[in-house]
């Protein structure tokens, strides 16, 4: 990382990134892929059978969801760009110099998602006062904004699939290599019904909050609205089964350890548990909303529209983790170090090509022995800065001081109350990705990994948390500053 | 001698030739910017006839009016912004994340303020006649969500002016001491006014498209409504002559000489000037020929615009040409280094501790 570190030592970095992504996923996902073809089929079913009844709920529906993607929806998107370039830059920045136009014709596409969105919305109830030739019209417009919904899906998951498995790409590094990486199409698959299905279950939700009680349409709408999401829900399970059985040959080039294999099945297994018991709920309730819909409780869908939120956040959170220990797979670790970089730092050491330091506040120096001089004061302070700096250029990513996910939690479970010494801890984090596959080899070198040995010695007894370059600034390094002032004096002397 | 970080930059290649990314960024960047200040201008005319609305009716409903725009404009604005947001980050990788990490805590409040913002603009629009009874909570939506707007754009003016100055980042302590550094606040204050007077026009537009019958139902004659654009869209502009050459000269010194810029403002004071005059003798025209400048003013407009885009460009260019040089040069002296260890790796048999 040769950026200023941002960090959140509360809720970890991650989090931030997490909270963002998911929440960005879940609308788009819900009220917009799978959605749109939803609103635009109750709008030519109510065309078809001459029932304005479909057209009002239609309506009503999409306004919701207008008014939830053009805000949540559209804000988390550019979120995800804002919270990775904080968390990790350099991980974003490679990622734009590859992707660059799969991004920029993803981009296109938005825009013309969101005109149709807004042409849609806005002239729904004017154009269907206009006959049916219009009317007609403004189905198509429908059907166009379900399409480009889907496109701008199917353009990011290329870039979500390459981030766990580049495929060929970090031979040829080309984009089209790139974009067809081994895990796009199957994830594309899964997605696609899931995102359907996902629609079909928060319409059920919706019905009932636009329909009333005694409404003989709201059955009718149940009805309909279950049927469509039991359409979907045999080809979630066959691409997600398509997908579940491609990630494992991806995490075979990712890992070649048998340890994360397992471990990764154990999330696996635990995962598809989750998975079964939430599609078997989400049956249930559907099979109820078309047999007795008039039975149907509020309470009841609420269980299915939580189960698949829960089920859709977990699966990604297990994309997240399969993906580990690189965040871009085999070019780049979760640290933000790249592969390529490893033997020079190993060599040199991280903080030799360090551009800043992260100064450590008052709170951050308490804790240290009582009796020592002011020499020796200063020495430890020292080595405790430039502890600290090698952990928040190859730890803080993922980890916090005293967080979620804090370094300090992992040795207190390890090591207990013994003392944390700069031998026990240094020698566990030499080899820890041999036992923890999903962690990154330490990428310093062994004057640093004692150095960040010292620090979480400090740790121990320090519980100040760890401020970010976002409110602590930096330090720059002298020997990394450059000289512009005097370089420009020399080309003026030179020109004189 | 100065002292200034040298960062190195992501080693891989520029997906596109430079000029493209240029193109992409100052041309989407300007068209985002106009409805951005459709956007927060409209929400500063929006509440300021609905607090004259409180005496007289007609202004609420030209109130109305605006805020109706908004909403449609708030979601260009954002999807236009995601182009230039993709280009600054090729182009401006070093800059523009150091900047954006130095103030992250604001940077990434962005977000939620802007949702917030969004959702209070619906909810300000959508229920306009259910809360005629709460009146002043309605006005107080629309004092919130104008404050919400005047400040997000404090966020994006600080990170744009701290990524141009390296010499800056080691003194950086969060995001107040970013906001106090030259500049800033003529900047800012340059932007803020340029909002009512786009909107003006924006006013100009509509006011001049709608039929008879929605006119009529707003209680306004045409000319007044068209009038009160062009005095929205001028009297700003007219302040934009004390605050542009206000922001020219405090711009910092930069390594490379800036007369090209200087030179590019100077011409957009100059056809300011033009636009500012026949955007004046257009507030004074009777009904029959008002409006009849709106296509020259507009025109003049764009070449403003496209001025104040292309000076901007020219002296971000010349704040980080030379800084961009060290961090080239640094890049290419680290990927060497790299190389030779990975090569001196491999001649010991591998010994990277990265197997697993």
């Amino acid at each position: 990382m040769d950026f200023p570190v941002f960090h959140l030592d509360f809720f970890g970095n991650r989090w931030l990134i997490a909270t963002i992504a998911i929440l960005h996923v879940l609308v788009n996902h819900g009220l917009a892929v799978g959605m749109m073809p939803l609103v635009a089929a109750m709008e030519w079913y109510g065309q078809k059978k001459q029932d304005p009844r479909w057209d009002r709920l239609a309506y009503k529906i999409l306004f919701f969801c207008f008014l939830i993607t053009t805000t949540i929806g559209a804000l988390t998107g550019v979120g995800i760009w804002l919270s990775v370039s904080l968390v990790n830059p350099y991980s974003i920045a490679s990622l734009i110099r590859v992707f660059f136009w799969a991004w920029f014709t993803e981009w296109l596409v938005f825009i013309t998602e969101v005109c149709l969105i807004l042409a849609y919305t806005l002239t729904w109830k004017k154009w269907s006062n206009q006959g049916p030739e219009k009317k007609k019209q403004h189905i198509r417009l429908g059907f166009a904004l379900a399409f480009f919904s889907w496109v701008t899906m199917a353009i990011i998951v290329a870039i979500l699939g390459f981030m766990m498995d580049p495929g060929n790409w970090l031979t040829d590094h080309s984009f089209w290599t790139g974009v067809m990486n081994p895990l796009y199409i199957p994830q594309l698959a899964f997605r696609t019904p899931l995102a359907a299905a996902m629609a079909g279950i928060i319409a059920l939700f919706l019905i009932l909050f636009f329909t009333k009680r005694q409404d003989g349409f709201r059955h009718e709408a149940l009805r309909a609205v279950a049927l469509w999401t039991l359409a979907f829900a045999p080809f979630v399970l066959a691409a997600g089964w398509w997908y579940y059985t491609s990630v494992p040959d991806a995490m075979k080039d990712n890992l070649g350890v048998s340890l994360a294999t397992l471990a990764f099945a154990d999330w696996q297994t635990k995962f598809l548990q989750i998975a079964v018991v939430t599609v078997v709920t989400i049956l249930l309730v559907v099979q109820f909303a078309i047999s007795r819909p008039n039975l149907l409780p509020k309470v009841a869908l609420v269980v299915p529209f939580f189960a698949i939120l829960w089920m859709t956040g977990h699966f990604e959170r297990v994309r997240e983790f399969i993906r580990k220990p690189y965040v871009i797979g085999q070019y780049m670790y979760a640290n933000g170090m790249r592969v390529d970089d490893y033997a020079l730092l190993q060599r040199d050491g991280v903080l030799t090509y360090a551009t800043y330091s992260n100064p450590l506040t008052e709170a951050e120096k308490a804790g240290l022995p009582e009796r020592l001089s002011e020499p020796e004061r200063t020495a430890r302070l020292e080595t405790i800065q430039k502890g600290k700096d090698v952990f928040m250029d190859t730890c803080s990513r993922c980890h916090t001081g005293h967080g979620v996910n804090s370094i300090t939690s992992h040795l207190q479970r390890m090591f207990g109350d013994k003392p944390w010494t700069p031998e026990l801890t240094a020698g566990y984090i030499e080899g820890m990705h041999y036992a923890q596959p999903y962690m990154p080899p330490f990428p310093g070198s062994k004057a640093e990994l004692q150095l960040l040995g010292a620090y979480l010695e400090h740790l121990q007894h320090n519980k100040a948390p760890i401020p970010g370059a976002q409110s602590a600034g930096v330090i720059v390094h002298d020997e990394n500053a450059g000289r512009i002032a005097t370089k420009t004096n020399q080309t003026e002397a030179a020109a004189r | 001698m100065n002292e200034i970080p040298v960062p190195r930059d992501i080693p891989l290649p520029m997906p596109a030739p430079e000029p493209v990314l240029i193109g992409v960024l100052i041309i989407f960047f300007l068209m985002h910017i106009v409805f951005v200040n459709f956007m927060v201008g409209g929400a500063f005319l929006t509440l300021w006839y609905q607090l004259r609305g409180l005496k007289e009716k007609r202004y609420d409903d030209l109130a109305y009016e605006i805020a109706a725009t908004i909403t449609a404009n708030k979601s260009i604005a954002v999807v236009l912004g995601v182009g230039p947001l993709l280009a600054i980050n090729t182009l401006y990788t070093v800059y523009f994340y150091t900047a954006n990490a130095l103030t992250g805590a604001f940077w990434i409040s962005i977000i939620p303020l802007v949702i917030v913002a969004f959702v209070l603009t619906y909810i300000h629009k959508y229920l306009w006649h259910q809360m005629e009874r709460m009146k002043w909570l309605h006005i107080g939506l629309a004092i919130v969500v104008s404050l919400l707007f005047l400040f997000i754009p404090l966020i994006f003016l600080t990170n744009i002016n701290l990524m141009l100055f390296p010499e800056k980042w080691g003194t950086i302590r969060g995001f107040f001491s970013a906001l106090m550094l030259p500049n800033v606040f003529s900047r800012y204050a340059h932007f803020i006014l340029a909002c009512p007077a786009m909107t003006g026009l924006l006013m100009v537009w509509l006011f001049r498209r709608k039929n008879e019958a929605e006119i009529a139902a707003t209680g306004f004659e045409r000319v007044e409504l068209i009038r009160k654009g062009y005095q929205w869209a001028f009297w700003p502009t007219a302040a934009q002559f004390v605050i542009g050459p206000l922001a020219l000269l405090t711009l910092p010194e930069t390594q490379e000489s800036i007369h090209s810029v200087i030179a590019v403002f100077g011409v957009a004071i100059l056809v300011s000037m033009g636009m500012a005059h026949l955007m004046f003798t257009e507030t004074r025209r009777p009904a029959e020929t008002i409006g009849k400048s709106f296509a020259p003013i507009c025109a003049l407009m764009l070449v403003v615009v496209g001025l104040m885009g292309a000076g901007r460009h020219l002296y971000r260019e010349a704040a980080v040409a030379p800084h961009r040089e060290l961090v080239r040069a640094k890049t290419e002296d680290y990927m060497r280094k790299v190389e030779e260890a990975n090569r001196e790796a491999a001649a010991k048999g591998g010994d990277v501790r990265t197997s697993q």
